[in-house]
């Protein structure tokens, strides 16, 4: 604890700030010292192979998993000493499913709102901002269940943006969407971005993705971040078009086999993906 | 809080086939088991008909039903970003708890009113019904909360599901809602004594049909049990995103 506060920096130009971050279930070992910081209004993306730990670390800075006090800090304040003031600042998109398929998609986004507290006076205002901005002005009405794939994210994009958050936190925003829908979900993350000036931070295993939307990457492999840069950087000296398995090869030299967890992995993406049908 | 609250109102506006689907059991109840055991009068209920002492008990066991499987939609929104935001596991699981309660009012309206066509007769006084509203919410959040309890240490729906089956029936059976605890062998009336599904009948009956019970008693069990329940529901609900 005394030497992590020893290298301690002044962390109040991060958005995200990780020192030496872990975190085991049982045995299994899923995030492993990762030190990791985001620079505000930056959109970092977070990339790795299913049970790289890339989930793991998100709980651990949105607080849902304990982290020791000392391992992440956010916008300056201790994640594990200032728990709720740490919620307050983060918009959350999870992996699995969020909206309720019985509610409307407005409904969907109220509850969120009041979850968070925005005021009676601008609920109404700010829920259809948040709507239309994520071009769902004229579906608001209908049940969430008559949804898109690619709706219902966006759906779930505005609820995680309904509480005017700082810090925007997407779980693979874009799981088992087909190319358009991914395109329209990255078109609504980058004009947010553009409006607010709020911090992204996205994980995904899609490599293109990475590469077209955001400033800096970290590529996550069994729980450690094995290498980190802007895009191009971490593209120099490959082809173009490389897939995530040539970048990761090319700086990890590590083989990509399967994690012992694979078949709870599997269940949980599947079940994100079959709501889609 | 209220927000799940309203929510849950919202879910029942749109969707009512839940509401039909799960009158079918407490119509057959009181239809069936109902009007047979009037019939040989079997169970001594004094000058009370068995369908008016019976109504109450069945009120109170659908109700149990609803909430016994609450816990199911906390596993389904475990990673859902509910948890994620400043509103405190205490009041997500209170206001959880009372969803469970609107519910079961909403049923509670079903089963009365065929309660009505058999021919029971209820109280007419406003304040007597006010007190049905109050204990059917706070007998409901209890078993809601005893839901997401279970929930919260079984993990997984198909656990909550089996150990949800598991537990209702003796619940049911082991409380005054079928008979009266003077029929009862010695060591029921020591499980109905310690299962809150019998204050909760022995108020509804006390206020809907006019049978003394101990309503004071009633009411405070009832809402001890169900401050207890939020307590520990929401001590073990972090356990869920693990």
């Amino acid at each position: 604890m005394s030497s992590e506060k020893a290298t301690a920096k002044p962390t109040s130009e991060y958005a995200v700030a990780c020192r030496d971050l872990r975190h085991a279930f049982g045995g299994a070992v899923a995030v492993d010292g990762v030190d990791l910081a985001v620079a505000e209004g930056e959109i970092f993306g977070l990339l790795g192979p299913n049970g790289a730990g890339k989930t793991t670390t998100i709980r651990l800075i949105t607080t849902l998993l304990p982290a020791r006090p000392g391992m992440v800090e956010v916008f300056g304040l201790d994640a594990a000493r200032h728990q709720m003031a740490v919620r307050r600042s983060i918009g959350y998109l999870p992996q699995q499913l969020s909206a309720d398929a019985a509610l409307t998609g407005r409904e969907n986004v109220e509850l969120f709102a009041r979850l968070f507290d925005v005021p009676r006076s601008e609920r109404r205002e700010r829920v259809g901002e948040v709507l239309s901005a994520v071009g769902l002005e004229n579906a608001a009405e209908r049940r969430a269940q008559t949804y898109s794939g690619g709706m219902i994210r966006r759906l779930e994009l505005a609820q995680a943006l309904v509480s005017t958050p700082r810090l925007l936190i997407l779980d693979e925003p874009t799981i088992g969407l087909d190319p358009v829908a991914r395109d329209g979900v990255w078109e609504r993350i980058q004009e947010v971005r553009r409006t607010t000036g709020m911090t992204v931070l996205v994980t995904t295993h899609h490599m293109d993705e990475a590469d077209l939307h955001c400033n800096r990457i970290a590529l996550m492999h069994r729980g450690r971040i094995r290498a980190l840069g802007t895009p191009s950087e971490l593209k120099s000296g490959l082809e173009s078009g490389a897939t995530l398995e040539e970048v990761f090869r090319a700086y990890t030299g590590d083989q990509l086999d399967e994690p012992a967890d694979g078949f709870r992995d599997a269940r949980r993406t599947r079940r994100t993906a079959s709501r889609l049908g | 809080m209220a927000a799940l609250c309203v929510v849950e109102l919202q879910k029942i506006r749109h969707d009512r086939t839940e509401l039909y689907t799960r009158a079918i059991q407490p119509a057959l109840w009181l239809l069936i088991f109902g009007e047979t055991f009037s019939r040989i009068q079997a169970i001594p209920t004094g000058q009370v008909p068995y369908l008016d002492y019976l109504a109450p008990g069945i009120l109170a066991q659908s109700a149990l039903f609803i909430a016994i499987f609450y816990g199911i939609q906390i596993i389904w929104e475990r990673d859902a970003g509910v948890l994620v935001t400043p509103t405190p596991r205490t009041a997500l699981v209170t206001g959880k708890a009372f969803a469970a309660g609107v519910r079961a009012l909403a049923q509670a309206v079903a089963i009365l009113v065929l309660s009505i066509l058999l021919g029971v007769t209820l109280t007419l006084n406003p304040l007597r019904w006010l007190g049905v509203v109050v204990i059917v919410m706070l007998g409901t959040a209890f078993f809601a909360c005893l839901s997401m309890t279970i929930a919260g240490l079984a993990m997984s729906r198909d656990r909550l599901m089996g150990i949800g089956q598991a537990i209702t029936m003796p619940l049911f059976f082991g409380s005054n809602a079928l008979y009266p605890v003077a029929l009862m062998p010695d060591w029921l009336r020591v499980v109905s004594h310690v299962n809150p599904l019998s204050y909760e009948v022995d108020a509804l009956r006390h206020l809907l049909i006019g049978i003394p019970g101990n309503l004071p008693l009633d009411f405070a069990v009832l809402v001890l049990a169900t401050a207890a329940g939020i307590i520990t529901a929401s001590s073990v609900l972090g356990r869920l995103v693990r």
